[in-house]
């Protein structure tokens, strides 16, 4: 199953001249100024900055988290700008899977009702697809279990598969394996590019490691409100349109 | 590490460390609460409500005790034995003098009331020179007047025009009047008012001649005052002596009044100790973190511990200062209310004004230091006492709560098993109040795991992944909403409870006083003047029965006991309800062998109808039959008029009931009040007693609704403090599913929904709750404080109307928190998100 309600000809995601400020004490800061991409079908794109810089903003945005003060967003086709409020919750519950740093699973649902949360709220759970989200994750042992009860890595593990279970256009994560170390993070990563392949989404995903980056199928360096290619020294293919 | 490092510090030098750290430390700690201002409210709302609701309470308590206190040495007249006329005349001046004259020591006292202002005074004239000291005012030259006025001219001020006034300074200044005033009355101004503590509240004491012509009395005498310590025995002839009235502590007699009032005052002061132990428990987790950073960076337990517990001193004596305020605002609110029924159930005298002593406000300060200690103390001092490197994240709530609930759920069976056999058992008061704690106590304990229980349940049987999240989400919120669902339980059930026994007892006294008022007409003669005005009734044509209703009062055992002659008449057979008797009870009654016993006195005394009654002179008489007597503090025995005369010769022979053709009441009233020689001194129609008697039990009642009403507010502020200081948490746990794409407004609805189902099963359960607390009040608690027992009535109508009003006010106290919810911007929900990193 595939994502029903996406046009499917139209990327996963695409992003035409954002624009997002925010007052501070010292005057209106600048955090994206006309920030275009395109993330089509199938790819995954990391995107790197400084702290500050504006990824987590950019992602947001892309999620209908947050509303831009200019330009367009489409998901799967769907403009989001002209959406209102229901309109972006019902964008973000039928096309978009979330993964956080903190995971965020919900502590009063054991790991199957975590698991299968989002697809049952879009009312595209698929059992099948659950269950073996579930064998892949490696989390089938521990469907009865409490979040409490998960060390982090497994605790990322079902947020993955939260995410990808209503097999979403778009997979956004923001610093998903930041709370893990190394080799949990290297497995999560994995995972989470195969499984989003295999669900036929896309990946946009915030990083600070250059070394994550990498793994990635382009990459993109935020910074100064604008997209730009990385440093010189993380060699990576990429599409600019800014 | 070196032995040199392993060695202690010097006490000394901790000890200064310690005070060093203690404002850095204190300024780290306040911080919380200045970006939590909500939980700072709650905790100090918390205190406040539960010291103002006690030391309102103890002022009320304290005021009337201290008018007891002041009753009991003050004069009323009525502590000396007295002579008046055997044919019941008129006493002149000139048979006063002649007493005097053959030596007996008399002093003539007028007595009536007058109205200043439309206000009733109780007005006694006295001829200072002959009082015996025995009426409890020594006047002549002692401390009563020259004492306090300290004037050499008292005395002559006092004979000589235009007089004196005395009055209790309650009484001066409940009407505004100042000393040396001279308010008008229907017959002149009243001699310059003066204060003295002598005389009892709503009491005014003259010198016998302004006080004659003020009554209208010239002339005449009420009664003659003997000095017991001089007259010889029996009384001249032509006399008959009066025994003094027996003297009864009112404070005595209204102690279960007090009681209950106290009784109201602890519950709310431990709805509002929840409230201090919901947000500190808050604010201790919260501040975990915190803590650990502070142990780390080299703060000892010790000054850890200094530290909260200087804050939390703070914070009392903050909220104390305040809810003594408020305490002294309820019970001036309260005052005239309690003042009115004291009065009207005990006759005892309370001043409206409020005037309380520096140890009542200290005591409102201590009792908010207690409190706080009490409330918050256990858990400020596991918190200090933590190890630095214990976890700082809270604690796993679902094996915590888990824990919690298995605990509580065990202390819950164990407490209801203390109160079964509390109700089987239990004898007293104070097992009474004991047997009501100990139901509250198990229902606060059982609630939690009960709803626990429920919410499960409705889980297992949820399907919609909303609803389920929803269910379980209130199950992991439930510790901390607990101790605000406990208290609206308590506060719901008490209401309950209360306005079950108020109403059953409205309903079921209607009836009973419909029943007791049968004759149209009750009248009082003038002292002495029984046969004269019996003759006067006989004399009209439209009266169909003059029915003699001789009293006298004793005192069995310390108690005092009113015993009542009564004509034996259908008005009685017929409609006098009796609780049980023996099948020719009236016929026994009439015949002199029997008398009928109030509830109370059968009660007390523990006799049932065919018991022997051991009273007074003469022969046993078998108790014949047990009438309901609601509301009357004292005992009462009933028996015919003449075994009454004959067995009290000294009974006030001077009242009478009169049976009439309605129509007629009224001009008849009338007529006696006009006619001078009658010998009247108080005349009311049933429909006048009806109404009195209601308004003494409706103020009573308004007294407890109050308490009631300020109960199940302090109530309404546990459940919103608790929902705002939640509301802090609950971002963090709404925010992923808001990103997973529910609506603002669909998470605000699911928390409201959340709310009001909580509150509805807490009012669901209040309901079962409240009917044992009535039922524990009606016929336990009430029998052994007042002596009666009262059906049991049930007001469903009351219940859904109080279950609506818990509901509403749940969901206002959710509006708040809910409304910040549903408009809480998206950039405030994504970040977060972002503030995870």
């Amino acid at each position: 199953m595939t994502d029903a309600l996406a046009d499917p000809a139209s990327p996963a995601l695409d992003l035409r001249d954002v624009r997002k400020g925010y007052a501070t004490p010292q005057g209106r800061l600048e955090v994206l100024r006309g920030v275009s991409l395109t993330l089509a079908r199938g790819e995954s794109l990391a995107l790197t900055g400084e702290s500050g810089s504006g990824k987590s903003t950019l992602l947001h945005l892309a999620g209908g988290l947050d509303t831009p003060d200019g330009g367009e967003i489409r998901v799967a086709g769907q403009a989001t700008s002209r959406l209102d409020d229901g309109g972006r919750a019902a964008l973000r519950r039928d096309r978009v899977g979330l993964v956080f740093q903190q995971f965020n699973l919900a502590p009063s649902l054991d790991v199957a009702e975590n698991l299968a949360f989002q697809a049952r709220l879009s009312r595209r759970e698929d059992p099948a697809w659950t269950a073996e989200l579930a064998r892949r994750l490696g989390i089938a042992d521990l469907l009865s279990r409490w979040p409490e009860q998960l060390s982090g890595g497994q605790q990322q593990r079902v947020a993955i598969g939260r995410a990808l279970a209503a097999r979403p256009a778009l997979i956004l994560a923001d610093e998903p394996t930041g709370a893990l170390d190394e080799a949990a993070a290297d497995a999560a990563l994995a995972l989470l590019l195969e499984l989003t392949a295999e669900a036929g989404g896309a990946l946009l995903m915030v990083t600070h490691s250059p070394r994550l980056a990498a793994r990635l199928d382009r990459r993109l360096h935020l910074h100064a409100g604008g997209l730009a290619e990385p440093p010189a020294a993380e060699p990576a293919p990429g599409a600019v349109r800014s | 590490m070196t032995a040199a490092a392993r060695l202690p510090a010097p006490a000394g030098a901790s000890a200064r460390a310690t005070l060093a750290a203690l404002p850095w430390a204190l300024r780290v700690l306040t911080s919380h609460w200045r970006r939590r201002p909500l939980q700072l409210l709650a905790l100090l709302a918390g205190l406040a409500a539960a010291t103002a609701l006690w030391s309102g309470v103890q002022a009320l308590n304290a005021q009337a005790r201290d008018s007891y206190a002041r009753a009991a040495s003050a004069f009323s007249g009525a502590q000396a034995p007295a002579l008046v006329p055997v044919d019941g005349g008129p006493i002149s001046q000139a048979a006063f003098a002649e007493l005097r004259r053959a030596g007996w020591p008399v002093s003539p006292l007028v007595e009536g009331w007058i109205t200043v202002g439309g206000e009733r005074l109780r007005l006694m004239g006295i001829e200072p020179v002959t009082l015996p000291p025995a009426a409890g005012l020594a006047f002549a030259g002692e401390q009563a007047l020259a004492g306090e006025a300290e004037d050499a001219r008292a005395y002559p001020d006092f004979i000589l025009p235009p007089g004196r006034l005395f009055l209790a300074p309650e009484t001066l200044r409940a009407n505004g009047w100042s000393p040396g005033d001279r308010p008008q009355t229907a017959r002149g101004p009243l001699p310059p008012l003066a204060a003295s503590s002598a005389p009892a509240p709503g009491l005014a004491i003259a010198d016998i001649g302004f006080a004659q012509a003020l009554l209208g009395m010239e002339g005449r005498i009420s009664r003659l005052l003997l000095d017991p310590e001089r007259a010889p025995q029996g009384a001249p002839e032509g006399w008959r002596r009066l025994a003094p009235e027996p003297r009864v502590d009112p404070g005595r007699l209204a102690d279960s009044f007090h009681l209950n009032l106290t009784a109201f005052g602890g519950l709310s002061f431990i709805v509002g100790l929840f409230i201090v132990h919901g947000a500190v428990g808050l604010a201790v987790e919260q501040r975990r973190p915190l803590f650990r950073t502070l142990r780390a960076c080299g703060l000892s337990a010790r000054g850890l511990a200094a530290a909260l517990a200087i804050e939390l001193g703070a914070a009392a004596l903050l909220a104390g200062l305040i809810g003594v305020a408020l305490g002294y605002a309820v019970a001036a609110a309260l005052l005239p209310d309690v003042a009115a029924s004291l009065r009207g159930l005990y006759g005892a005298r309370v001043p409206g004004a409020l005037s309380l002593s520096p140890a009542w406000w200290a005591a409102g300060l201590g009792m908010s230091l207690a409190g706080a200690a009490l409330a918050a103390g256990p858990a400020l001092a596991r918190a200090a006492a933590a190890p630095p490197l214990e976890s700082a994240r809270p604690e796993a709530w679902r094996a915590a709560s888990a824990r919690a609930a298995r605990l509580r759920a065990a202390a819950a069976v164990a407490t209801a098993l203390a109160a079964a056999g509390l109700a089987l058992f239990g004898r007293g008061l104070p097992a009474g109040f004991a047997l009501l704690g100990a139901i509250l106590a198990a229902a606060a304990l059982g609630l939690p795991p009960l709803l626990g229980w429920a919410l499960a349940r409705a889980q297992g049987r949820a399907r919609a992944p909303l609803l389920r999240w929803a269910l379980a989400d209130g199950r992991q919120q439930l510790p901390g909403l607990s101790l605000a669902l406990t208290s609206l339980l308590l506060a719901l059930a008490v209401n309950i409870g209360v306005g079950t026994m108020v109403d059953g007892f409205r309903l079921t006294f209607l009836g009973w006083l419909d029943d007791r008022l049968a004759a149209e007409v009750y009248v009082r003669a003038e002292p002495g003047a029984a046969d004269r005005l019996q003759t006067w009734l006989e004399a009209r044509p439209e009266i169909e029965a003059v029915l003699p209703e001789p009293r006298a009062e004793t005192v069995v055992d310390g108690w005092p006991v009113e015993l009542a002659g009564f004509a034996d008449h259908p008005t009685w057979r017929s409609s006098w309800p009796l609780l049980s008797g023996l099948p020719d009870a009236w016929d026994r009654v009439a015949a002199g062998q029997g008398a009928l016993i109030s509830e109370q006195t059968a009660r007390r005394f523990g006799l049932a109808p065919g018991d022997a009654l051991v009273i007074g002179p003469g022969a046993p008489l078998e108790v014949a039959g047990v009438f309901a007597d609601y509301g009357n503090a004292r005992g009462q025995v009933r028996l015919s008029a003449g075994t009454l005369t004959a067995r009290w010769p000294e009974a006030e022979r001077g009242r009478f009931a009169l049976r009439l053709p309605p129509a007629d009441v009224a001009p008849l009233l009338a007529d006696l009040r006009r006619a001078q020689d009658a010998g009247l001194a108080e005349a009311a129609d049933q429909g006048e007693i009806r109404r009195l008697s209601r308004a003494v039990f409706e103020r009573t009642f308004a007294v407890t609704a109050a308490l009631n009403a300020l109960t199940l507010g302090v109530a309404g502020i546990a459940l919103l403090t608790a929902l705002l200081t939640l509301a802090e948490t609950r971002l963090p746990q709404v925010a992923p599913l808001w990103a997973m794409g529910v609506r603002r407004r669909r998470l605000a609805a699911i928390e409201l929904g959340r709310i009001l189902a909580l509150a509805a099963l807490t009012a669901a359960l209040a309901v079962p709750l409240g009917v044992l607390v009535a039922w524990a009040l009606t016929a336990v608690v009430n029998v052994e404080a007042f002596g009666w027992r009262l059906p049991l009535h049930l007001f469903p109508g009351q219940w859904a109307r109080l279950a609506l009003l818990a509901v509403a006010a749940a969901g206002l106290a959710a509006a708040v928190p809910l409304l910040r919810l549903a408009r809480t911007p998206p950039a405030r929900l994504a970040k977060v998100f972002a503030d995870e990193r």
